[in-house]
């Protein structure tokens, strides 16, 4: 929009500023499609292995976390790190909800109390 | 102006009550709540029924019970664990020597507020305790010989009532309490707590299965389980309860399941022992 208003109104510089959005676009469409790597895995793996154990220190884990957990190791060792870090990314979210459901119910069980 | 006041004080101490009610430990009023909430949804069901968990909610579930129990499938667990009690061990010592009344007709006590460990003790913990002091290995609280034993154990009790205390010790209180809120609070992916089978959804179906009350559950523990094709501790019980709603399960005997049964077996005090049990 913004690339497209300055076009209107400076017509050279709107070609530059077009072929840079389009240069963007472009770039960004590049990151998107690259193969993960190695070091895209390792940090996916590490973050979600980090929230795990704080899921793990409220005595909350989830069997599906763990799951993609092992999955994502497994898919790394067999070399195939962009399954590994859908694997890692999903794994992090299932602890970051695990850790939810915890802090919530530190208070909420005393409402399904039998009075 | 002052009567003003003092209604408004009177008016929000009356809307704060549920508040600090569910804050307060008070094992007898849980108790009474508990035993009035089931016996008035299931009114149709006596009382000592309750033991006998999902064969308790109607006619024809009874009926298959008493078919069961004719040929009871835990029959080969109980003669295996009275040979397992009877058998000394190396030291020549036995079971008998570590339990009041030589071991015969005491689980109804367990489990217990152990003063001096500040801990909750269960039966099967009582017996690696046992074990272990005289120089045996523990054994495994998920597997088959701590059933059998167990199944031997709760058979010489049969009939008599859960006699749990809860001595006035704010130790003993608070793991009342951790049993009680772990008891009600959700975990795991599929969002469950014990309640939401055991209090929400007892005696509906699960599949084909029917839920059991939370009203006399641990009575009939261990118990021979079709669908795991034999014995099981309370420990697996709740393992499996865990994993089947996708929680990581704490380890057999840790401190909040040894709670949670000692919770449990309090609501359940005065119904009958009736382990080892059977169930789908």
């Amino acid at each position: 929009m913004i690339a497209g208003g300055l076009a209107l109104r400076y017509p050279m510089c709107g070609r530059v500023l077009i072929g840079l959005a389009v240069a963007v676009a472009l770039g960004s469409l590049a990151t998107a499609a690259r193969a993960a790597s190695a070091d895209d895995f390792k940090a996916a793996y590490a973050k979600a292995q980090a929230v795990e154990q704080q899921a793990g220190a409220l005595k909350n884990q989830w069997t599906t976390t763990e799951a993609e957990l092992k999955a994502a190791q497994a898919a790394a060792n067999a070399g195939n790190y962009d399954d590994a870090v859908k694997h890692a990314v999903e794994a992090e979210a299932l602890a970051n909800a695990s850790i939810t459901q915890a802090k919530e119910q530190a208070t909420a069980w005393m409402q399904a109390v039998i009075r | 102006m002052r009567r003003a006041i003092l209604l408004a004080v009177a008016a929000s101490a009356v809307l704060a009550q549920p508040v600090f009610a569910a804050d307060t430990v008070n094992p007898p009023a849980d108790f009474k709540a508990f035993r009035d909430y089931f016996t008035q949804r299931f009114a149709k069901v006596p009382l000592n029924d309750f033991v006998n968990g999902p064969y308790s909610m109607d006619e024809n579930l009874r009926k298959q019970w008493v078919e069961i129990d004719a040929f009871p499938p835990y029959q080969f667990a109980l003669d295996k664990g009275k040979q397992m009690f009877e058998t000394p061990f190396k030291n020549g010592k036995s079971y008998a020597d570590c339990f009041a009344n030589k071991g015969i007709g005491i689980r109804q006590n367990y489990p217990y507020f152990d003063a001096k460990s500040g801990e909750v003790i269960t039966l099967d913990v009582a017996l690696n305790q046992c074990r272990q002091a005289n120089g045996e290995e523990p054994y495994d609280y998920t597997k088959d010989d701590m059933a059998a034993l167990t199944a031997y154990m709760a058979y010489t009790s049969r009939g008599k009532p859960f006699d749990i205390k809860i001595p006035d010790d704010p130790r003993a209180l608070a793991a009342y309490r951790k049993g009680e809120e772990y008891f009600y609070t959700r975990r795991g992916q599929l969002n469950f707590s014990c309640a939401s089978c055991h209090v929400q959804s007892a005696g509906d179906h699960i599949r084909t299965e029917v839920l059991a009350p939370a009203l006399g559950l641990v009575a009939a523990l261990p118990i021979y389980r079709s669908e795991w094709g034999g014995m099981g501790t309370t420990s697996r019980r709740f393992i499996t309860c865990n994993s089947q709603v996708r929680g990581v399960p704490l380890k057999a005997e840790d401190e909040e399941y040894r709670d949670v049964e000692y919770f449990l077996s309090y609501m359940s005090n005065g119904l009958p022992i009736s382990g080892p049990g059977a169930r789908p």
